[in-house]
C-alpha cells in the first residue's frame, strides 16, 4: 500500500489565498455527527461539501444476517426518537412479503403509534433548532413538552425511547387499559402547549429575520434534486405519502397537509409545527374510529419466510418520506434491504442552499433541512 | 430476478389489449381494498402458469408499461407489475435512453433511491432505480423500478474494473448522493458522474465494498 494511485474523483488541491476552507464538524455541536466543508471568501459561503458516514453502522449489512423479526430492533436505531415510523415501510413490507392480513384495530394503533413519534421527534428537533439559533427559551420548552408524549408512548409500548413497537403482523402488545383517556387529555394538553410557541418562536421578530429569505429553495428545485417531507412542502409541493399513498388507516382519518410557498428557512422550520397540530388532529380522530377491541397481532410462525420477489414501501417520517426497499430469496433473512432514507435525500440540498448564504446563516439553514445524521448515514 | 419466463408475455399483451381492457374496468375498483392480492399473485408467481397471472393486471399500471414496451420493444423486461408498482429491467446500454423517456414522456421527476443488489451467482451486480413523480397526479402513488445490471469481478478495483454502468445524473439531478452511495458500497463505477468520491466510508477504506456478499462481517 505505498502510494497508491488516488481512487477516481480524489484529488489534491492547492491552498488558495483568499478562500478559506473551514471544517465545520464532526465534533461541532452544531453539526451533529457529520461534517460540512465549507470554503468561505470573506463572510460569505463559496462551496459546501457535506460529509456524513461518521455514524455509518452498517444497518443494511446487518439486516443480511438476521430473520425478519430480529431486525426489528437495530433498524430503529438510525432514528431512535422516530423508531416507528423507520420501522414502519420494512413492517409493512414484511407483511407484504409474507402475506400477512393486520386486523383493524392494530392499524389504527399503529398510527397513533406513528403520529405520537413524530410528534416527539420534531420537538427533540425543534429544540435543538431553538438552540442553533440561540433561542433557550425554545430549547426548554419543547425538550420538556417532549415528555408527555414520551410517558405516553411509554404507557403504550414499554419503552421510552426504542419501542421495537411495529412487528410483522401487527403491534406488539395491545394498548394498557384506559390508554384512550389518557392519551386524548395529554394529546389535548400538548396542542394546546405547541401553539403557544408561535408567540414565543415563530411569530419573533428576531427569529423571522434571521431565516426569511434565507437558504431560498425553489420549487422547481426542490423537486429536481429530489427532497421529501417538511421541505418539498415549505417549497410549495403538496406531497405527504400519507395523503398520496394512504397506508394502513391513513385513508379514513380526516387530517390536511401544510404547505407554504416562501421556500426559505422559516418555512422549513414552520411546517414540521404545523404538522404536529396535524397529528394531534389524527390521533383524536384515529381514537374515535378505532375498534374498541380485538386482536393486535398475526401469530408468526418462526422464522417466517418472503417468496422470491421484491417489495418497495414508503411512509411518510417525520423528516419525509422514507422507504424500505427488500429483496427476498425464500430465505428467512432479506437478501437485501436498502431503507431510502429522507435525511439522506434531502442532504443533496445542502451545497445547494448554502452556497452564496453568509456563515452564520449556516446552522439555521442546515438545521432547517430536517437532517438527522444518524439517519442518513444508517 | 426469478421469474424472466413469464415476464415476456407480460410484455407483448399491448396487441390484444381488448380482453385486459374488459378487465381493467372492474379491476381499479377490486384492487385497493384488498391489499393482499399483490401478495398472493406475487408469491405465485414462479408457481403458477403465466395465462393465470394476466387477470391480476392493474389497467394505469399496464398503460404505462405498454408506452415503455411500445418504444424500447426487446430492449426491456417487464419484471412485475403489481398495483402501483412496475419493474422494468433494461440492459446497460439502454437504462439512459430508458430513464430519459421515463422522465420526458412518463413524467417521472425524481429518484426516491437507489438500491444496489449483490448477485454473485450470476457474476452481476444490479442496480435499482426506484422513480417516482411529485408533479404528475395520476403518477402520486407509482412507484417505477428500472433495473440494470453491471458485469460483477472477483477481485474489485472499485473505479478501475469493468463494474461500471453509465450514470443518471445528467437525467435526475437527485441521484447524486445515491449513486456515490452505490459505488462505494457494491463497487459500481458510474461514468458521467461528476463527482464519484466516498461518502459514507472512509477515504483509505481498502477492503471489499461492504455491501458485496463476499464482505462478510466479522463474527458472523
Amino acid at each position: 500500500m505505498s502510494t497508491p494511485a488516488l481512487p477516481p474523483g480524489l484529488a489534491i488541491q492547492k491552498v488558495d489565498e483568499r478562500i478559506m476552507t473551514l471544517n465545520v464538524g464532526p465534533q461541532h455541536p452544531g453539526s451533529g455527527h457529520m461534517r460540512i466543508i465549507v470554503q468561505i471568501d470573506g463572510d460569505y459561503i463559496v462551496a459546501c461539501d457535506p460529509d456524513p458516514g461518521y455514524v455509518h453502522r452498517g444497518e443494511e449489512k446487518m439486516a443480511e444476517y438476521r430473520n425478519y423479526v430480529l431486525n426489528i430492533p437495530h433498524l430503529e436505531r438510525p432514528v431512535i426518537h422516530d423508531s416507528c415510523n423507520i420501522l414502519y415501510p420494512y413492517v409493512l413490507g414484511v407483511e407484504e412479503l409474507l402475506g400477512l392480513e393486520i386486523s383493524e384495530r392494530a392499524k389504527y394503533i399503529r398510527v397513533i403509534a406513528a403520529e405520537l413519534n413524530r410528534c416527539v421527534y420534531t420537538m427533540y428537533w425543534l429544540a435543538i433548532y431553538g438552540i442553533f439559533l440561540g433561542h433557550s427559551t425554545m430549547f426548554m420548552w419543547p425538550a420538556g413538552d417532549r415528555e408527555l408524549l414520551i410517558d405516553l408512548l411509554e404507557k403504550m409500548t414499554g419503552a421510552r425511547v426504542t419501542h421495537s413497537y411495529f412487528i410483522p403482523g401487527g403491534i406488539r402488545n395491545d394498548l394498557p387499559a384506559n390508554f384512550e383517556d389518557v392519551c386524548l387529555r395529554q394529546v389535548n394538553y400538548f396542542e394546546k402547549r405547541i401553539k403557544e410557541y408561535a408567540d414565543v418562536f415563530y411569530d419573533n421578530p428576531i427569529l423571522i429575520s434571521r431565516t426569511e429569505k434565507t437558504g431560498v429553495l425553489s420549487r422547481e428545485d426542490a423537486i429536481r434534486l429530489g427532497t421529501t417531507g417538511s421541505v418539498l412542502r415549505a417549497s410549495g409541493v403538496d406531497y405527504d405519502v400519507r395523503k398520496k399513498e394512504p397506508y394502513d388507516v391513513y385513508d379514513e382519518l380526516d387530517f390536511e397537509t401544510n404547505v407554504m410557498k416562501s421556500g426559505d428557512s422559516y418555512a422549513r422550520s414552520k411546517i414540521p409545527w404545523l404538522d404536529m397540530m396535524e397529528s394531534c388532529r389524527i390521533i383524536r380522530d384515529a381514537l374515535q374510529k378505532m375498534p374498541k377491541s380485538g386482536s393486535v397481532r398475526v401469530k408468526l410462525k418462526p422464522n417466517p419466510k418472503g417468496g422470491i420477489g421484491s417489495v418497495y414501501k414508503r411512509v411518510e417520517s417525520g423528516r419525509g418520506a422514507l422507504g424500505c426497499y427488500i429483496v427476498s430469496d425464500k430465505k428467512p433473512e432479506p437478501y437485501r434491504l436498502k431503507l431510502s432514507v429522507p435525511s439522506f435525500r434531502n442532504l443533496i440540498a445542502l451545497p445547494y442552499l448554502l452556497i452564496g448564504e453568509k456563515l452564520g446563516n449556516m446552522p439555521s439553514v442546515y438545521w432547517s433541512l430536517n437532517y438527522w445524521p444518524v439517519e442518513a448515514d444508517r | 430476478m426469478s421469474s424472466e419466463p413469464e415476464k415476456e408475455t407480460v410484455g407483448k399483451k399491448p396487441e390484444d389489449s381488448k380482453p385486459t381492457d374488459d378487465k381493467a374496468t372492474e379491476k381499479p375498483a377490486a384492487e385497493k381494498p384488498v391489499s393482499a392480492k399483490p401478495d398472493t399473485a406475487k408469491k405465485s408467481v414462479p408457481a403458477k402458469a403465466p395465462p393465470k397471472e394476466e387477470p391480476e393486471l392493474p389497467a394505469f399500471e399496464k398503460g404505462i408499461v405498454d408506452k415503455i414496451t411500445e418504444k424500447f420493444g426487446e430492449k426491456t423486461t417487464v419484471s412485475f407489475v403489481k398495483p402501483d408498482r412496475i419493474g422494468i429491467k433494461v440492459g446497460r446500454d439502454d437504462i439512459h435512453d430508458v430513464a430519459e423517456f421515463a422522465r420526458d414522456v412518463l413524467n417521472y421527476d425524481h429518484v426516491d433511491s437507489v438500491a444496489g443488489v449483490d448477485y454473485p451467482a450470476d457474476k452481476e451486480i444490479e442496480v435499482v432505480y426506484h422513480l417516482s413523480s411529485y408533479t404528475d397526479p395520476s403518477l402520486s402513488r407509482q412507484i417505477l423500478e428500472l433495473a440494470t445490471r453491471a458485469q460483477r469481478e472477483d477481485n474489485p478495483i472499485p473505479g478501475s474494473d469493468a463494474t461500471k454502468l453509465p450514470s443518471l445524473r445528467d437525467i435526475f439531478y437527485s441521484v447524486e448522493f445515491h449513486e456515490r452511495e452505490a459505488f462505494e458500497m457494491l463497487g459500481v463505477y458510474f461514468e458521467g458522474h461528476p463527482d464519484n468520491r466516498r461518502l459514507l466510508l472512509p477515504e483509505d477504506w481498502a477492503d471489499l465494498p461492504p455491501l458485496r456478499k463476499d464482505f462478510r462481517n466479522k463474527g458472523r
